[in-house]
């Protein structure tokens, strides 16, 4: 991504005078919202009532601690957090042995299995959710906090998949033929020459499953009902219809959910923006 | 004695070689075993969780079933059900407003925003930055800070009625429920779009620009016959996607209105959910399943026999 270094080189030399003001709007359209929801979140109950849209005038941060604790944050944030860091690495895992399969193996009947890969990224879970809801019920895997890693696995690493290859693609094969020719197997190359490697590869397939897993909420809400195994995207829903009339809390609980993947997400923009915009998933 | 020792060196050759070409077939097959054994872990989770129950699906849309007993085959009868069901008509319409304001309004933003920001240099990556990040939000966040803009008594309700247009309870109200909710994915969404754009933009070649500005084209003329041609490809990928994303929307009506009120906001994906989930019709969801899957079917093959025709979609 070299687009801020980069001569502008697309559009017309000069800038239209109106483009900078125009940009400066879309701006406001995507930032004034988030707005509404930090400034709502600092806000009492009663300052909501007389001021619903504009900044805090009397900010407290009561409400976030209240959310908190009221919202069962404790349990939902440990939920979420193991499936995140579980659906990241077992994706990653995934991800990259299939990715090395297709990229440096006899895999046979590569191109079928190419295709494959591609199609189950376009595969929508209308497609499969009804029997797995009820053979995953039989399984006992659904309220199970398994169940839905399983399923995370299943739903993100055709995506990943696409993801690591492209990535493999990229990078030089002659230390792994000097392996090869050394005598390591095929599971040495990948874990001691590979994977070092390909570890900026592996981080951003890593990073964008667990903030998939951090946000799904279709797979979530189908297949945990319990309320302490309930990830933050499903509990932070019923917490709003339980406290329906105090804005202030439910902005709060939500800035809560949004922080810990907006602050890495900062952090790590780049690799972040590289990865989503390799491949739609989400609408 | 030379003649057989001729012949015996030949036939001795002759089994080297055999042994060779057996030993690197035996490879062979060696290495197509391990290059399987790495995909085992993609293939097992994918057969549970994905094809297997796709299979299924589409075995269970021709039974009879409430999702716990056994089905009992019913041929087409779900189909023939949906085909004539008014609740499924109005739904999958509903799907089409919602590609259309979904498509119509990501990708005039999107493309805007990235044709824009490709002439301005400074500020550039903190404003895409900036538009991108309601994408990585979370669909209940996003919903519940519109909801709250949306409120009559807490958002721009009040303020249309400060301003005199009344108080409209947009969510709540028939007539303005579905464009409400599909411009929550609107805002959720376009900022994708002009990161994709953008990084299409770079590979637009300049000197096009230059020739046109030579000949005297004017801004629009340049957009309209340098840009859009160049990132033409791109566009059509993301109106496949986006089409794709409208016919299978669920997140954001589910969490806003559940398909209310009065039906107004129903799609099929929230229709095929009450369907499986509350009302026990396993088979007919798994119908209605097959049939959205088929539609997006479709729509990425056209694309993919555009494609092929050489239309350079």
């Amino acid at each position: 991504m070299t687009i801020g270094r980069q001569r502008s080189g697309s559009g017309p030399e000069r800038a239209h005078p109106l483009a900078f003001p125009a940009l400066l709007v879309l701006a406001c359209f995507a930032f004034v919202p988030l707005l509404v929801l930090v400034s709502n979140a600092l806000k009492t109950k009663s300052e909501l009532g007389t001021n619903p849209l504009g900044p805090p005038i009397h900010p407290v941060l009561a409400n976030i601690p209240h959310a908190w604790s009221s919202g069962g944050f404790a349990t939902t944030m440990t939920n979420s957090t193991i499936l995140a860091v579980s659906s990241a690495i077992g994706v990653s895992v995934i991800a990259t042995t299939a990715a090395y399969a297709l990229t440096r193996l006899r895999l046979p009947g590569g191109k079928g299995m190419m295709m494959y890969v591609f199609i189950c990224t376009a595969i929508p879970a209308q497609l499969f959710v009804v029997p797995l809801f009820f053979l995953w019920t039989r399984l006992r895997l659904s309220d199970s906090l398994i169940g839905l890693v399983l399923i995370y696995w299943a739903v993100f690493s055709p995506f990943a998949t696409l993801l690591m290859r492209s990535f493999l693609l990229t990078l030089p094969r002659e230390l792994e033929d000097a392996a090869r020719v050394d005598g390591a197997t095929e599971l040495q190359v990948l874990t001691r020459i590979v994977v070092p490697l390909a570890r900026p590869g592996v981080l951003v397939v890593a990073l964008i499953t667990a903030l998939f897993a951090w946000n799904e909420f279709y797979f979530a809400t189908t297949f945990i009902q319990d309320e302490g195994l309930k990830p933050i995207a499903t509990s932070f829903l019923a917490f709003r219809s339980k406290y329906s009339t105090d804005w202030g809390l439910i902005s709060a609980a939500g800035l809560i959910m949004i922080l810990p993947p907006a602050l890495l997400f900062l952090a790590l923009q780049k690799r972040f923006i590289a990865g989503l915009t390799a491949g739609g998933l989400k609408g | 004695v030379t003649d057989v020792l001729q012949q015996s060196l030949r036939v001795r050759a002759d089994q080297g070689a055999s042994t060779t070409r057996m030993r690197t077939r035996s490879m062979r097959r060696k290495r197509s075993v391990t290059a399987l054994l790495f995909m085992v872990p993609f293939l097992a989770v994918n057969a549970i969780v994905i094809l297997g129950p796709s299979v299924a699906t589409v075995y269970y849309s021709f039974t009879k079933w409430s999702g716990l007993g056994t089905p009992s085959w019913v041929g087409l009868r779900n189909y023939r059900d949906m085909l004539t069901s008014s609740e499924f008509w109005a739904a999958a319409t509903h799907n089409l407003v919602w590609t259309v304001i979904f498509l119509g309004f990501s990708l005039t933003l999107g493309v805007t925003g990235a044709v824009l920001l490709a002439q301005v240099r400074r500020g550039r990556l903190a404003l895409r930055l900036l538009y991108f990040l309601p994408y990585t939000i979370a669909s209940v966040v996003t919903a519940s800070i519109w909801q709250n803009i949306y409120d009559p008594d807490r958002g721009v309700g009040r303020f249309l009625s400060h301003i005199g247009i009344g108080n409209v309870a947009v969510l709540g109200d028939e007539r303005y429920a579905l464009p409400a909710v599909s411009f929550i994915n609107v805002w959720a969404f376009w900022g994708f779009i002009v990161v994709v754009c953008m990084a299409a933009l770079q590979s637009v070649d300049p000197s096009l620009y230059e020739a046109a500005r030579i000949d005297g084209a004017s801004r629009w003329q340049q957009f309209r016959h340098v840009t859009l041609p160049g990132i033409r490809p791109t566009l059509a990928f993301l109106i496949v996607i986006t089409i794709m994303f409208s016919l299978l929307v669920f997140d954001y009506v589910w969490i806003t209105t559940q398909g209310g009120p009065a039906g107004a906001t129903e799609v099929v994906g929230t229709l095929l959910y009450k369907e499986a989930f509350e009302r026990f019709d396993a088979g007919y969801a798994a119908a209605l399943g097959v049939s959205s899957t088929a539609v997006c079917g479709l729509v990425g093959l056209l694309y993919v026999a555009l494609r092929r025709r050489g239309w350079e979609v």
